[in-house]
């Protein structure tokens, strides 16, 4: 069988909402910007789901790995001074 | 290494439900067991497009027309987001795609049979997506993270599927003799079909074990298939339909139905390729996926000029 | 002819259009060259079907001897459709319907926009929801043109015959009768020869850009004015209309 391809991989991210964050809604294929960003319009958004798209080619990203969990994540849990819970005001203080 | 970091083993994971993610350590035959499975899903979906589209151009209505072809595209995203969810194991697309046309990957036996007439348009809605809802609702909590979340999303996509084909066969049980007799028939020749989509039982069932220490499944064919005649003889009792089993009894003490006996004989000669659409719908894939070569070609021609431009 | 009757006609034309071209389009599901072309395919295709809806509904009603839009869409004869011959025509290639697509957007936006102003209120507010899903055609059609006219040398050799074939048809297009004058003059559709303007010179400047040479004919393919149309409509209707047909009794 000769050689194929189904073309490169896209992650896409949707803004339900103006104004809001956009989130991972999965990936497509395509070739290029234009054709990415039509395909994850026809695929993810066909119950009205979207309002704006991003779409990155997928070896553009950059995560974090597994072994990394610990080094990265567990540092800021014992932080509890940036919740604002964390502070005690005076009984009858409003508005802050 | 990995795992000690983590603290956390693969089982560990499974046995706290914990969902196992692209980048987790896992079994090789974790990896393959999904791999096989996750295609053959995606597969099946992407193959059972071809029966029901071979009605979009004989819709006997406009508004029929639209509800087919937007539920028959659904098929081909929900296609979509399983393929996606393979090759974050990876393998690529390419691969799952020479996989089934090589016969090394299968797709859902029920696709091998034919739609004849316009109420198996209303079987197939009702009889086999009704079949894959409840196999389908099971997965949504299955271990493995993007098939889980593919199968969320795909759920909440169908649940207008089976209605629309419920919708068809209560029409036409309320329409002309002919219609009442063309939904009967579509029921007399899906009913058994649909019932051996959930598979061999579950002392025949090869694969099990495994898939169940691993939480990728977490009921059984019988389970499943118990579940599925149970909700689905009573709506065919309210249009009047009847389900083409003799032996077909509610059973007091069980507080669910008996049924005949499956022919397994025909479901393994539909498996290995003799079912009466085996060969057509493969011919059909292949047919469509080598006319879109030169296009695909193109597309990444384009792409490299693009790039030699910038 | 009253302008009553002239509006029947038109938006008769405008709904056979949308209907038999969605019918073509449909025929695409399961044969893209891509899974996610696939479901782009389909998405047109059920733009085209939904605003046969609007259209033919609006017809019934102006009609006004109670049928519906499914009895206009599956109870009419093949010399009673008044679509343009280009869009009866078998879907071909990739290459043949991504030029018939891109030649039809081209020509929808233009009409639709003119539309969209009608003094006919009803028509004037569905043509302002065609318009957004004209735009999005157009997009896609003529960003496939680009990958096809400059991918490689057989798609564009496809695309290039793709052309050739359908020139003939773009003429009648633009085509108008004396009914078309009544409701011109009645503010209700606009001059078709501006439009022909517009859309030839948009046509000639992207084709340009992808090396496409558009031929030269002196002779154009007309008829569906009259109702008469190539030797394929009648297969689509009969494909389309079978069930109808073959159970009167039935409803659907």
């Amino acid at each position: 069988m000769s050689k194929d391809t189904q073309l490169d991989l896209w992650e896409v991210f949707i803004q339900a909402k103006v104004g809001g964050n956009h989130v991972h809604a999965g990936s497509v294929h395509a070739s290029d910007g234009k054709m990415a960003l039509q395909n994850a319009r026809d695929i993810y958004t066909r119950r009205n789901e979207g309002s704006s798209i991003w779409v990155v080619p997928s070896d553009c990203i950059v995560a974090s790995t597994l072994s990394d969990t610990e080094m990265f994540f567990d540092p800021s849990a014992d932080k509890i001074y940036r919740h604002p819970t964390f502070y005690v005001l005076p009984e009858g203080a409003k508005q802050i | 290494m990995d795992v000690l970091i983590a603290g956390t083993s693969f089982q560990d994971k499974i046995d706290h439900d914990i969902n196992i993610e692209p980048k987790d350590v896992m079994p090789d035959e974790y990896r393959t067991h999904l791999i096989r499975q996750i295609s053959q899903h995606a597969h099946s979906e992407v193959i059972g497009m071809q029966p029901e589209g071979n009605w979009i151009t004989r819709a006997p209505s406009l508004r029929a027309k639209q509800i087919l072809l937007a539920k028959i595209q659904d098929e081909g995203g929900h296609g979509l987001y399983l393929y996606s969810a393979a090759e974050t194991l990876g393998i690529s697309r390419d691969e799952m795609i020479r996989q089934l046309h090589e016969g090394k990957a299968r797709y859902s036996n029920i696709f091998n049979y034919p739609a004849l007439t316009w109420a198996d348009i209303g079987a197939i809605g009702w009889l086999v997506d009704g079949a894959a809802i409840v196999n389908q609702v099971s997965l949504q909590k299955t271990s493995y993270g993007p098939y889980a979340r593919a199968m969320v999303r795909i759920c909440k996509e169908e649940s207008f599927h089976q209605r629309q084909g419920y919708e068809i066969m209560a029409h036409m049980m309320d329409g002309t003799a002919d219609q009442k007799q063309m939904a009967q028939d579509a029921v007399n020749r899906w009913w058994w079909p649909a019932l051996m989509m959930f598979g061999p039982h579950d002392s025949d069932s090869p694969h099990s074990g495994a898939a169940f220490r691993w939480k990728i499944k977490n009921k059984s064919n019988d389970e499943l298939r118990r579940k599925f005649i149970d909700k689905t003889v009573p709506q065919a009792e309210v249009i009047g339909l009847r389900i083409p089993d003799p032996d077909l009894k509610w059973n007091e003490m069980k507080q669910s139905y008996d049924h005949g006996k499956i022919n397994w004989e025909e479901f393994r000669q539909v498996i290995n390729g003799n079912g009466p659409c085996n060969r057509q719908r493969m011919q059909h894939h292949v047919k469509y996926h080598e006319e879109g070569r030169w296009v695909r070609e193109a597309a990444e021609a384009y792409k490299n000029r693009l790039k030699q431009s910038n | 002819m009253t302008r009553q009757d002239a509006l029947f006609n038109y938006v008769l034309k405008l709904g056979d259009q949308s209907l038999v071209y969605g019918h073509r389009m449909s025929e695409w599901c399961s044969k893209a060259p891509m899974l996610e072309e696939d479901l782009a395919l389909t998405n047109i295709a059920l733009d085209y079907i939904g605003r046969a809806r609007a259209f033919l509904s609006y017809a019934a009603e102006l009609e006004g001897k109670s049928r519906s839009e499914d009895d206009l869409a599956y109870k009419r004869g093949e010399r009673e459709f008044y679509n343009n011959l280009m869009v009866e025509l078998p879907i071909g290639d990739f290459a043949f319907t991504m030029a018939r697509q891109f030649l039809l957007s081209s020509y929808e936006y233009f009409l639709f926009t003119g539309l969209a102003q009608s003094k006919d209120e009803k028509l004037a507010a569905i043509a302002n929801k065609v318009i957004k899903e004209v735009r999005y055609h157009w997009t896609h059609s003529r960003d496939w043109l680009m990958r096809l006219g400059l991918g490689t040398s057989v798609s564009h050799e496809k695309l290039q015959r793709a052309i050739d074939e359908l020139w003939i048809y773009t003429d009648e297009l633009f085509e108008t009768g004396p009914e078309d004058q009544l409701l011109k003059s009645a503010g209700i559709v606009f001059n078709m020869d501006e439009i022909k303007t517009v859309w030839t010179e948009l046509v000639h400047s992207i084709l340009k850009e992808i090396d496409i040479t558009i031929p030269e004919t002196t002779f154009s393919q007309t008829g569906s004015r009259l109702g008469i149309h190539t030797e394929h409509l009648g297969h689509l209707l009969a494909e389309m209309q079978y069930l109808v047909r073959a159970y009167p009794e039935a409803r659907w």
